[in-house]
C-alpha cells in the first residue's frame, strides 16, 4: 500500500481496517508536487498538502471552493500532513466500518472488512459506505481530470469517472496506479464556484453533506455551464445531472434554484451511517444546494419555509 | 480570627505546577517507566448481557512473552464505591453486564503482544436478552432479564420517595399548576488523559499502585478488600490527573488487575486504556427522564413542587445510590419552596455504568426546574428573572428539606448577569432567530458525609517546617487540574506570610499523606483549606512564642509577612521566617503539626438525609445569547454571561478557569454530546471523532463574574467553583432557543434535527414510564422528627 500524508492510513491500521504488509511512502516524489498554470490548465500535484492548496494564491483566487474545501478537512495539524491526492482518493466512510477491531467484531463484521453483509442496509448487495472527500466534489464540479501513472504508463481520466457507486470498490483506479496529480481545465478559470459543507463542528469533522457548485455565467446573463456535485450522500461524489440541464442556457432565477434543489434531494441518499439523522441530512441537501446557488448567483432566496415531510424513524441494528 | 486583608489569597498567581505542565515535564501515569515493566490489556465482552460459561486461557499463556493471564476466578471479591452496593467484579465471574465489561486480563512484555494474546483467550458466552432502556428495566419480570440478583426488585437498584411539608395542601392552595416532562441525555467526561495505572508488588511484599485517580483513599480501600491484603501493605499514589470531571472517582478493574498481575509476576505492570475503553469505563452523566409539577400563586410565588426522576444507571451501581438522591436534593436550595415531594428511581441497564460527572445528579433536575420556571413566567406574563427575584432563599435559613443555607450571593449573581447582558433590553425583543435565556442554580461545597460511615476527619493536612525555613505540606488531596495543590500552597503561604512558590506540596500518596477523601463533590478547597489553616495555626503558635521572646514584642503585635515575623507597630523589629523556625525547633524539637476537618453535623435524620447537606452552598446564574438558523436548525452561541458565588476567590484565575470550563462542558451537553447505543447494546461511536464534543470554535465569548460572600464555613470564606457553574447553562440554552424561535425543547442535546422537528411541531414530548414508587418518608423541617410509613 502506498502512503502520502498517512492521516487516514495510520488510524485505519490501528483499527485493523487496513492491514498492509508493506507501506511505500510517496512523500519525497518530486513528480507529485507543484501547483502551476500550464497550457492545458491548472496542475495540482497529488502530493501537495491540503494546507498548501488552501493557502495557494492561484487556487484561492480562481477556485475559492477548492481552497475552502481543502481548508475544511479535519484539523490544521492533519492538513499539514494530508495531501490533496489522499483526500481525493480517501476511503469511503461508515459508522459501522470506521470502528476498532473489537467494536467491529462485537457488532459482526461488515462486507467492507472481514464480513459478508452491509450492516447499514442488510439487504443491500453492495457496500453503502459514503464518499467523504471535501475536495473531490469541488474538483468534479470544475471538470478536473486525474492523471494516473502505473506500470502501463500514464493516463488521464475525467475525475468523475474515477469514482463508482460502490462503497468497497469506489475507485476505478487500478491497484498498480498512483494518482500523480489533478488538472483543472483552462476554461474553468473565471467560473464561479463554491463549496458548502455540513458538519457538526467547525473543525475535525468529515462532511455529512457537501455541496459543490460551479457556474459559468457567461456575458449575456445566460448560464453556459452549471455543475452541482454532492458528497457524503452516496459511495461516490454525486453529480446532480438535472442541475446542468435545468440551468445551462438559461438566466438563473430563484425558481430555477428551487427546482435544482428538488432535483438534488431526489438523487441524495443519505443513510444511517454518519453523524445526525439521515432524514435531516437529506433535508439539508435542499437547503444547502439553494444556499450554494444563491451565493454564486447573488440571488436572494425567500425566507425558507420549513417543508413538511414525514419524519421517518431511525433504522439499523 | 478572620483576616481583613490578604497577601496571597485573591491574587491571580500561576498554579504551582503550571511550568511543569506547560513544559511537558509533568509525569502522568503513562509516563512512568519502571525497570522490567510489562504491559497489560483487558479482554472485554462483546455482548451487553451474557453468562460466562467458560474461559480458556491456555493458548494465550503459551504465547512467548505472555507473563500472566487472569480471569474472574482470580479476583472473586466484589467491590464498589458505595459500601451498601458492592456489585462490581474486577473481571466478570459469572456474568457480563455491558458490552465492554472486562472478563480477563493479560500481562505481556509488550502492549502489542498483550493485545494479541487477548485473541487467544476463548470465552464461551450464553447471551441473555439485553435491557437497554429505562422502560425495559422497569418492565423486567423474568429471572433471565435480571441484571443483578442482590437487589430486591428486578433491575431496580434504588427507588426513593421523600415528602417535605404539606404537599397536597400546598397544591390545593395554588392558583396555577404546571406540569412538564424532560429528558437529559447521558454523556461522558472525555478527559484528555485516558485511564492509566501501574502496579508494583515489591520484594518486601508491599504493593504500590500509581493511578490517574481522583480518589486514592477509596482505591486504597478497594484494593485491600479485593486483593485480601492488609491496607498497611498497600500504597496508592495518585499521579497528576489529566482531567477527571468525576470519571476517575471509582475503583476500577484496570487498577485492581494491575496490582494482581504484579503480585503474580513480581514485575511492574502498566495498563493504559484506549480512548475506546474510556467510553466503556464511563461512569458519566446519567440519562434521566423527569416529570415535574409546580404549583404557584397568581403572583408567581412557588407553593409546591412534585418531582419524579428515572435514572438509567447502566450495568453497575457505582455512585448510583447518591446519584438518585442528588436528582432531588438540591431543587429546594435556590427559591423558597414550602412543600416538596421527590420520587426517584435508578434502574440497571446493560450499558456502561453511569456515575458522577461534574454536577453529579444536579444538572438534570436543574434543567427541568429552570425551564419550567421560564414557562411559568411566560404564562403569568412575568419576566422570568423577576419571578425568581421575588422568592430567593435567604442566608442563614433552612430549606423545606432541612438543608442549611449559610451565605447566598444568588441575588447579586442574578442582578450582575442581567445588567451585563442587558437582559431587559433583549428579552423577547430580539429579532426572530435570535434569543436570550436565563437560569440559576445551586451546588454543594463538599458532601456533608463520607462515602463510608466513619467518625474520622474528611480531610487531614500535615505541615513540616525545616531548619532552612522550608515548608512542606502533606495532604491526601488529589490535583486533577483544578489546582488543589496550589490551593494548599496559597493557604499556607497566606498563613506564614511567605511566597507560595517557596512551599513544597506533597499530595495524594497514602504512605506519605494524611487522608483526604478525594477530589469529588467540590469538597477540596473548603475541607483541605480549613485543615491547612488549622495545622498552620498550631505551628504559628510555636513560632509566635519564640518570636515574642526574641523580638520582645507581644504576640498580638506580631505578623507573618514578606517572609518575616515582625512587629506590626515597629516594622524594623522582626526576624526572618527561617531564623524563627530554627529557634522554634531549638525550643520545641522537630516542627510539625496536623490539621483536620469535619463538616458540620447533619441536622437531618431520615433515610437518604446524607445526600444534600454541605458546609456551604454556592450559587450560579447564566445568561445565554444565541442565534438559530431556522432553515438548518443549527444553533450558534453568541455569548454566555456567568456569575458564580464562590464565597471567596483564592485565585481569581483558577476560579474563572473552572467557571469557563464548566460553561464549555455545559454547552457540549446542551448542544451535541450523547453517550448512546445501538440496538444490540454496543456504544454507537466510542471515539473522540464521532462522539461530538465542542471545539474552541464552538466556544463563545464567556464573561465571568465572580461574587464573593465570605462564607463562615469556608477557609477565608471560600466555597466551591468546580461544578456549580455548569448547572444553569444547559437550561439557559433551552430558554434562549425558545426566545429565539418560539419552540420549547425539553431534552438535550438540542441538536439541529430536533430544532427542525420542533419547528414542524413534530418533536414528541418526553414520555415518562409508569412506576409505583414506595410510600414516601415524610419529614418536617425544624422538628427533626421522622414520620416513616412502612412500605
Amino acid at each position: 500500500m502506498v502512503v502520502a500524508g498517512g492521516t487516514d492510513v495510520y488510524p485505519k491500521m490501528k483499527r485493523g481496517q487496513f492491514t498492509p504488509r508493506h507501506l511505500v511512502s510517496l512523500r519525497t516524489l518530486r513528480e507529485l508536487k507543484g501547483i502551476r498554470r500550464g497550457k492545458e490548465g491548472i496542475w495540482i500535484g497529488a502530493g501537495e498538502t491540503l494546507t498548501a492548496i488552501s493557502g495557494h494564491r492561484l487556487v484561492s483566487k480562481q477556485f475559492p471552493a477548492l481552497a475552502h474545501a481543502a481548508e475544511s478537512v479535519s484539523t490544521p495539524q492533519l492538513r499539514n500532513m494530508g495531501t490533496i491526492g489522499g483526500n481525493v482518493l480517501v476511503d469511503t466512510r461508515c459508522n459501522y466500518y470506521d470502528q476498532t477491531f473489537f467494536w467491529r467484531q462485537a457488532v459482526g463484521f461488515c462486507m467492507k472488512k472481514d464480513g459478508d453483509i452491509c450492516l447499514v442496509a442488510p439487504g443491500s448487495a453492495k457496500c453503502l459506505a459514503i464518499s467523504s472527500s471535501d475536495t473531490a466534489p469541488v474538483l468534479v464540479s470544475l471538470g478536473a481530470e486525474a492523471v494516473l501513472v502505473g506500470s502501463q504508463g500514464e493516463r488521464r481520466v475525467k475525475l468523475a469517472e474515477l469514482y463508482q457507486d460502490d462503497g468497497m470498490n469506489y475507485l476505478t483506479k487500478r491497484s498498480d496506479e498512483v494518482l500523480r496529480g489533478l488538472l483543472i481545465p483552462q476554461e474553468a478559470l473565471g467560473w464561479r464556484n463554491v463549496y458548502w459543507k455540513l458538519r457538526r463542528r467547525g473543525s475535525f469533522d468529515f462532511p455529512i453533506l457537501g455541496v459543490a457548485a460551479a457556474l459559468d455565467m457567461g456575458n449575456g446573463g445566460k448560464c453556459r455551464y452549471a455543475r452541482v456535485v454532492l458528497t457524503a450522500v452516496s459511495p461516490a461524489p454525486k453529480i446532480v445531472a438535472e442541475a446542468s440541464r435545468l440551468l445551462e442556457g438559461k438566466k438563473i432565477t430563484t425558481e430555477l434554484i428551487e427546482a435544482v434543489s428538488e432535483a438534488a434531494v431526489k438523487v441524495a441518499h443519505p443513510l444511517d451511517n454518519a453523524d445526525l439523522d439521515y432524514w435531516y441530512r437529506k433535508r439539508m441537501t435542499r437547503v444547502y444546494v439553494k444556499r450554494a446557488l444563491a451565493e454564486l448567483t447573488g440571488l436572494k432566496l425567500e425566507t425558507e419555509k420549513v417543508v413538511q415531510e414525514p419524519v421517518k424513524d431511525e433504522k439499523g441494528p | 480570627m478572620r483576616k481583613k486583608s490578604f497577601s496571597v489569597i485573591g491574587k491571580p498567581l500561576p498554579k504551582i505546577d503550571a511550568m511543569a505542565k506547560c513544559a511537558g515535564e509533568t509525569v502522568y501515569a503513562d509516563d512512568l517507566n519502571l525497570p522490567r515493566m510489562i504491559y497489560a490489556k483487558l479482554l472485554r465482552s462483546p455482548h451487553p448481557h451474557a453468562r460466562v460459561l467458560s474461559i480458556h486461557t491456555e493458548r494465550a499463556r503459551q504465547l512467548e512473552g505472555v507473563c500472566a493471564v487472569i480471569t474472574g476466578k482470580d479476583l472473586p471479591e466484589k467491590f464498589g464505591i458505595m459500601p451498601s452496593t458492592q456489585d462490581e467484579e474486577a473481571l466478570a465471574v459469572e456474568k457480563v453486564r455491558y458490552a465492554g465489561d472486562p472478563v480477563a486480563a493479560v500481562a505481556a512484555t509488550s502492549e502489542t503482544l498483550a493485545e494479541k494474546a487477548l485473541g487467544y483467550i476463548d470465552v464461551e458466552y450464553e447471551t441473555l436478552k439485553p435491557i437497554l432502556s429505562i422502560e425495559e428495566a422497569l418492565a423486567s419480570t423474568e429471572e433471565s432479564e435480571r441484571i443483578h440478583t442482590w437487589n430486591r426488585r428486578a433491575n431496580i437498584q434504588k427507588a426513593v420517595s421523600l415528602e417535605f411539608g404539606d404537599v397536597e395542601g400546598a397544591f390545593a392552595q395554588s392558583d396555577h399548576i404546571f406540569e412538564g416532562t424532560y429528558f437529559y441525555q447521558g454523556n461522558t467526561h472525555l478527559p484528555m488523559e485516558q485511564y492509566c495505572a501501574v502496579g508494583l508488588y515489591g520484594p518486601d511484599d508491599k504493593l504500590t499502585v500509581w493511578s490517574s485517580t481522583q480518589t486514592p483513599h477509596y482505591l486504597h480501600r478497594a484494593l485491600a478488600k479485593v486483593l485480601g491484603l492488609p491496607a498497611s501493605r498497600i500504597r496508592v499514589i495518585a499521579t497528576p490527573v489529566g482531567g477527571g470531571f468525576g470519571g476517575k472517582s471509582d475503583p476500577f478493574s484496570h487498577e485492581i488487575c494491575a496490582a494482581k498481575l504484579s503480585m503474580i509476576t513480581r514485575r511492574p505492570v502498566k495498563f493504559t486504556l484506549t480512548r475506546e475503553e474510556c467510553f466503556y469505563v464511563h461512569r458519566g452523566r446519567h440519562p434521566v427522564k423527569m416529570w415535574m409539577k409546580t404549583g404557584v400563586k397568581d403572583d408567581g410565588t412557588l407553593q409546591a413542587m412534585q418531582f419524579k426522576t428515572f435514572l438509567d444507571g447502566g450495568g453497575y451501581s457505582s455512585y448510583g445510590l447518591a446519584s438518585v438522591y442528588y436528582t432531588g436534593a438540591l431543587q429546594t436550595v435556590t427559591y423558597k419552596l414550602p412543600a416538596y415531594k421527590f420520587e426517584g428511581v435508578r434502574v440497571f441497564t446493560n450499558k456502561p455504568p453511569c456515575g458522577p460527572k461534574r454536577g453529579h445528579g444536579a444538572p438534570q433536575p436543574r434543567f427541568a426546574l429552570e425551564i419550567q420556571l421560564d414557562e411559568i413566567a411566560e404564562k403569568l406574563g412575568m419576566d422570568p428573572i423577576d419571578l425568581r427575584l421575588k422568592q430567593l432563599v435567604e442566608p442563614n435559613t433552612e430549606t423545606v428539606n432541612g438543608l442549611k443555607i449559610t451565605t447566598t450571593g444568588l441575588r447579586e449573581c442574578i442582578e450582575k448577569v442581567a445588567a451585563r447582558a442587558e437582559w431587559k433590553k433583549k428579552f423577547r425583543k430580539l429579532p426572530f432567530g435570535h434569543g436570550i435565556g436565563f437560569a440559576a442554580s445551586a451546588y454543594i461545597s463538599g458532601a456533608g458525609l463520607p462515602i463510608y460511615w466513619n467518625e474520622m476527619p474528611h480531610s487531614g493536612v500535615q505541615i513540616r517546617l525545616d531548619r532552612g525555613g522550608g515548608i512542606t505540606i502533606f495532604c491526601g488531596s488529589t490535583d486533577i487540574g483544578q489546582g488543589s495543590d496550589s490551593i494548599l500552597a496559597y493557604v499556607v503561604a497566606e498563613e506564614f506570610g511567605v511566597d507560595p512558590a517557596d512551599i513544597r506540596v506533597v499530595t495524594a500518596d497514602t504512605d506519605l499523606t494524611p487522608v483526604d477523601l478525594g477530589s469529588y463533590s467540590s469538597r477540596v478547597t473548603i475541607m483541605t483549606g480549613n485543615a491547612a489553616i488549622q495545622a498552620s495555626g498550631k505551628l504559628k503558635q510555636m513560632l509566635l512564642e519564640v518570636a515574642t521572646d526574641a523580638l520582645e514584642v507581644p504576640a498580638d503585635d506580631l505578623e507573618f509577612a514578606d517572609g518575616q515575623i515582625r512587629s506590626v507597630s515597629l516594622r524594623e523589629r522582626g526576624m526572618s521566617f527561617a531564623d524563627c523556625a530554627r529557634k522554634a525547633e531549638g525550643k520545641f524539637g522537630t516542627l510539625g503539626a496536623t490539621g483536620s476537618y469535619w463538616p458540620p453535623k447533619n441536622p437531618r435524620d431520615f433515610k437518604g438525609s446524607g445526600v444534600g447537606p454541605t458546609p456551604a452552598y454556592t450559587f450560579s446564574t447564566a445568561i445565554v445569547e444565541l442565534h438559530c438558523d431556522s432553515g438548518t436548525g443549527e444553533i450558534k452561541i453568541d455569548k454566555v454571561w456567568i456569575a458564580h458565588d464562590c464565597g471567596r476567590a483564592f485565585n481569581p484565575l483558577l476560579v474563572e478557569g473552572q467557571t469557563e470550563g464548566s460553561v464549555y462542558m455545559a454547552l457540549g451537553e446542551a448542544l451535541m454530546e450523547e453517550q448512546i447505543f445501538r440496538k444490540n447494546g454496543l456504544h454507537k461511536f466510542p471515539s473522540i471523532l464521532e462522539y461530538k464534543s465542542p471545539t474552541t470554535l464552538e466556544t463563545p465569548e464567556i464573561e465571568t463574574i465572580l461574587v464573593e460572600t465570605d462564607d463562615p464555613e469556608g477557609p477565608y470564606g471560600a466555597k466551591e467553583a468546580g461544578q456549580g457553574p455548569l448547572l444553569p447553562v444547559v437550561p439557559a440554552v433551552s430558554n434562549a432557543v425558545y426566545d429565539a424561535i418560539g419552540v420549547r425543547i425539553h431534552e438535550i442535546p438540542i441538536s439541529p434535527d430536533k430544532i427542525i422537528r420542533a419547528l414542524e411541531g413534530r418533536l414528541k414530548p418526553v414520555s415518562i414510564p409508569g412506576f409505583q414508587f414506595p410510600p414516601p418518608i415524610k419529614w418536617q423541617p425544624g422538628e427533626g422528627v421522622q414520620v416513616t410509613q412502612k412500605s
